[in-house]
């Protein structure tokens, strides 16, 4: 069990954050580059001093200013895999995944069994000699995780363990992370900016945004109620800001007003709707969807197999609706109603659609 | 890290006005060595070499640069590595003061190192009561100056060194469990070793040509303090053929060492 609650400054950095990582856990704090992350990580592994605050692991205080607490790096029982794996250039992959064992004393012969014994474990059997130099991404990846578990930590960081990689590389070592992390007994810490990696890779997401823990909460929940504009991008779902107006009904900040299926928790809310969510259509829409509005279609912007549709009009996700709502339509979708940027449609979505929660 | 060859036939011709201070500066250079070359003795050269005086002095110099080296290396590595890598009060003063040195004329330092080691100085004193050791006109007096005035040389690169070198494979070996000596030894000396080898040849080519803390510390006694440089000033009173003989030599063993050297490690 790791907690860190940690209060530092670097620079223009103001970090104060709390993250807790029980046994078994995979928590991923994400967010913005400059937010923080990695300064968290690194004062978790010791590398940065805190100002104030703790970090204990098992209960186990490792830096604690007020008690006069400091452990350094190298006693702490924390792995790291960093973001560019590091790995020493002039050791190969057997002496690199062997060194922490050997710091620990252990005698070569055995430090470098144990070692093939991880390289086994992560597929690299063969390339046990080779340097780092002669290893793939891919594969330097799995030697630096190697690395970090082969001294059996208690917790183990990972720095945007995923970014070194192309795109490719990076779809395969996702998966195959996943598989290694499952397998680590203890507090799993990963920080990255990217949600992909933070909603495939983590049980439990920490938002980190200017230093400060925005939100938290299971990967589900921060998907189905992001809580901040950054966190609402980032997991591709429109975030709207309004107040409640009656049970079922929220007025927005632009001034349109959307019925929604849940009662209205609070005063303040938001509204959280998916850009699958939202329909277009040319001619203003009969039935049962009451939510409808006129918009102009912004931009449009390919992505995968979908085209995302930039939708100015007075539901949007800034205030005055200026940045607007994102529509997800399909390719076909787009020719059949002959969407371009300025064409007037109408956008409609379903109040079982809008989830909506206190701010 | 090294310029591809012909990489600059892309970016079109030198300009002019370098190529031209260029070669005024390379002329500048070598006429001295050329003036040295037309000026030996090149009939009677191998007689000369095989004069005592030239023997000697040229085994003590080898032997005093080396040691002043390797003297540097053991004590300048770790000099270097605080004044890059911990922060202690004075440390800007301190770094003045180690390469005060190299700025300071190599005479004034021979007599600073007379006061302090000599047999009425400061620490020489003490010692020469005690024990009976003097330091000055000695070999390792000659060791003595040389390291003192070659020193800088090895610190102010390896400090360098340590400077530019990634700081996050230390801090990989630290989450690794090894501690600050293990990570010097195996992850830092490594990494900064081109800057560790430049650093000793410079100041191995700085104590060779060491002449003027030498003479005020060590003397200018034949076989025992009498170096290359000390032998060529000499010659130069009494014997002139003698002298460019003894010069053509320093300069053969500076290239001899210098130049692979430089290919390997001084090309930046």
């Amino acid at each position: 069990m790791l907690r860190a609650d940690v209060v530092l400054r670097l620079g223009a950095l103001d970090l104060s954050a709390e993250v807790e990582v029980a046994d078994g856990e995979v928590v991923a704090v994400l967010g913005p580059n400059g937010a923080g992350k990695s300064t968290l990580l690194r004062a978790v592994a010791g590398l940065l001093p805190l100002d104030r605050g703790v970090i204990s692991v098992d209960g186990e205080a490792l830096d604690a200013p007020d008690a006069g607490i400091f452990v350094p790096t190298h006693r702490r029982p924390i792995g790291v895999v960093f973001q560019d794996h590091l790995l020493f250039p002039r050791l190969s992959a057997v002496d690199n995944v062997a060194f922490g064992l050997r710091a620990r004393g252990m005698r070569k012969p055995d430090a470098r069994r144990v070692a093939t014994g991880w390289l086994e474990r992560v597929g690299l059997a063969d390339h046990a000699g080779a340097k780092p130099g002669a290893l793939s991404g891919g594969q330097s990846q799995r030697v630096a995780l190697a690395r970090a578990l082969a001294t059996e930590p208690r917790v183990l960081l990972l720095d945007e363990p995923l970014a070194a990689l192309d795109a490719r590389t990076r779809l395969h070592m996702r998966a195959e992370l996943r598989r290694h992390l499952a397998t680590f007994p203890g507090a799993r810490l990963l920080v990255t900016h990217d949600p992909i990696d933070a909603l495939v890779l983590a049980d439990r997401l920490v938002v980190l945004e200017a230093g400060r823990v925005t939100q938290e909460g299971t990967t589900d929940d921060v998907v189905r109620h992001p809580r901040s504009r950054y966190v609402a991008e980032l997991v591709g779902v429109n975030l709207l800001h309004g107040t409640a107006v009656g049970d079922h009904r929220v007025r927005l900040a632009g001034g349109a007003e959307l019925v929604v299926a849940d009662p209205v928790p609070a005063t303040d809310v938001a509204v959280a709707v998916r850009p699958q969510a939202v329909t277009i259509h040319r001619d203003e829409p009969e039935g049962s969807a009451r939510n409808a509005w006129p918009a102009t279609v912004a931009e449009l912007e390919a992505r995968d197999d979908r085209v995302r549709v930039q939708l100015a009009g007075p539901v949007g996700t800034g205030g005055g609706g200026q940045a607007g709502l994102v529509a997800e339509v399909t390719p076909a979708a787009v020719a059949a109603l002959g969407l371009a940027p300025g064409t007037a449609v109408w956008a409609t979505v379903k109040a079982v659609d809008l989830a909506v929660y206190e701010r | 890290m090294t310029t591809r060859r012909g990489a600059h036939s892309q970016r079109g011709r030198p300009p002019r006005a370098l190529v031209l201070l260029a070669a005024l500066t390379l002329t500048f250079l070598l006429v001295p060595f050329a003036a040295l070359l037309q000026r030996a003795p090149w009939s009677g050269l191998i007689d000369l070499l095989r004069e005592p005086v030239v023997t000697e002095a040229l085994r003590l110099s080898l032997i005093s640069a080396c040691l002043a080296t390797a003297l540097s290396l053991l004590g300048g590595i770790p000099l270097a590595w605080m004044l890059a890598r911990t922060d202690f009060p004075g440390r800007s003063l301190v770094r003045a003061l180690v390469v005060l040195p190299m700025v300071l004329p190599p005479v004034v330092g021979g007599a600073a190192l007379l006061f302090a080691f000599g047999r009425r100085g400061l620490v020489g004193g003490p010692v020469y009561d005690g024990t009976g050791f003097l330091l000055p006109y000695s070999l390792w007096g000659v060791v003595a100056a040389n390291t003192f005035v070659a020193l800088p040389f090895l610190v102010v690169t390896v400090e360098a060194g340590l400077r530019s070198a990634d700081l996050r494979y230390e801090d990989a070996a630290a989450t690794l469990g090894a501690g600050r000596w293990m990570v010097f030894r195996q992850i830092t000396l490594p990494m900064i070793l081109p800057s560790v080898v430049a650093g000793a040849v410079l100041c191995w080519a700085r104590a060779l040509g060491e002449f003027g803390a030498t003479v005020t510390f060590a003397g200018n006694l034949q076989g025992r303090t009498q170096t290359m440089p000390l032998a060529v000033f000499l010659a130069l009173e009494s014997d002139r053929e003698a002298a460019i003989a003894l010069s053509l030599v320093l300069v053969a063993v500076s290239l001899a060492v210098l130049l692979p050297l430089r290919d390997r490690w001084l090309a930046a």
